[in-house]
């Protein structure tokens, strides 16, 4: 199976040219160790009872368009990945992270941090409660803006296969003109990146669910 | 057959969300054993990245890989062995840990930034470790970028490790 994950080098990625590694990686002799194959464990009692839910961290609702986001961490050969920590982070329906260092001039949320973190339960799904965030101009280039996203940490078994991505949205005129999501060659890795619109999810009356399952990459065999 | 989710990078913005109070802490710096490794980030310009985040795991002092929970929220007793932290504005990390036990001690290490499409994955070695010399994995490096994988001892409880992404020693990244 080819290699999914964008390369390092993509300059019309303006960060990319000075950051990626130029020297070509190694193979380590015997594959990785027992550490590397496994995973910290995390547990239920360290997570807030709102982290899960983007919409309740504050004292009133925040704007925009209240959405579910759910879908399972599968291993390699489809197995779901019970008790791990996904973590998700995010805009908000302007466009404006919370952080410091966004100089978007769209208004923040008071009701709104963005931040929110769950364990997947025994059929490896993570279900999360948030806002639709909204698209963003950056200075890649000029005119550049960023398709609607939601950024996930995913930590599955083995700490070597632990993925931070970003999710993103049915149809969103922005992709053809992204050079992060266009790092990624093949239209149909692409499409792993995209959620689907799901009216079972959906809740009447309430808010739009969208799925989207994380598959995590293959353990190299300790022997391998 | 599944298909693997592509990584993307973990940008500019997580500062907020995935840094946490105790995540450089794996152990609290007055424990009698902790040692402290940092460093800096660095492109390949030789500019710090004031906006990396680092993640260590490793075994512990007994060599096993810890199965206690308690990364997010340190209770002080339990060693869970995973640490966090993101740079500061000089593009400097630090950790507070306890040396892995073992014939060859080493930490992993992924390092996440804005033009990082993928973490680069790599390993800190400790110096005048007798173990280093046979180990498999520091052994199939080219002898002269294996200093890159060990750190630096400063004193006794204190080491430093910088991570060049790129350039003349950049630090050795593994595909695993
Ligand atoms: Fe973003």
């Amino acid at each position: 199976m080819s290699d999914p994950h964008p390369p390092y080098l993509h300059p019309p990625y303006q960060s990319t040219p000075l950051r990626a590694p130029s020297r070509p990686l190694i193979v380590p002799a015997y594959g990785p160790d027992a550490v590397e194959l496994s995973s910290p464990v995390f547990g239920h009692s360290e997570l807030g009872t709102f982290d899960n839910d983007l919409t309740r961290q504050h004292r009133g609702e925040p704007l925009g368009e209240r959405i579910i986001v759910t879908g399972r961490v599968l291993d390699s050969s489809g197995r779901p990945v019970p008790n791990t920590l996904v973590e998700v982070w995010q805009a908000n329906a302007s466009g404006r992270y919370i952080h410091a260092r966004d100089q978007h001039p769209a208004p923040l949320d008071p009701n709104f941090t963005g931040a929110g973190r769950c364990l997947t339960d025994a059929d490896g799904r993570y279900r999360f409660v948030t806002i639709k965030p909204g698209a963003y101009p950056w200075r890649n280039h000029h005119n550049a803006w960023r398709p609607a996203h939601i950024h996930f940490s995913v930590f599955g078994t083995a700490f070597t296969q632990r993925l931070v991505t970003q999710m993103y949205f049915p149809g969103d005129p922005l992709f053809a003109y992204d050079p992060i999501f266009g790092s990624i060659a093949d239209e149909k890795v692409k499409e792993r990146l995209i959620s689907r619109l799901d009216m079972d999810t959906t809740v009447p009356e309430w808010a739009l669910g969208y799925q989207w399952d994380i598959v995590l990459g293959a353990i190299p065999a300790e022997d391998s | 057959m599944n298909e693997t989710t592509p990584s993307q990078t973990v940008g500019p913005f997580f500062g907020y969300a995935l840094p946490y109070g105790d995540g450089p802490r794996v152990v609290p710096e007055w424990h009698p054993d902790a040692i402290r490794i940092h460093g800096g980030v660095f492109d390949g310009a030789g500019e710090p990245l004031p906006d990396a985040l680092l993640e260590i795991w490793q075994a512990g002092p007994d060599g096993e890989v810890p199965r206690a929970v308690g990364a997010l929220t340190r209770d002080g007793h339990d060693f869970a062995g995973f640490g966090r932290c993101g740079t500061d504005a000089a593009g400097h990390y630090w950790f507070s840990t306890l040396k892995p036990g073992g014939p060859t001690p080493y930490l992993a290490l992924l390092v996440f930034a804005r033009g990082l499409l993928k973490p680069v994955i790599t390993r800190i070695y400790f110096p005048d470790e007798p173990g280093n010399a046979g180990d498999p994995v520091l052994s199939g490096v080219p002898p002269e970028r294996r200093d890159t994988l060990v750190a630096v001892r400063e004193h006794d409880r204190s080491y430093r490790f910088d991570v060049r992404l790129q350039g003349e020693q950049e630090t050795v990244f593994f595909a695993v």
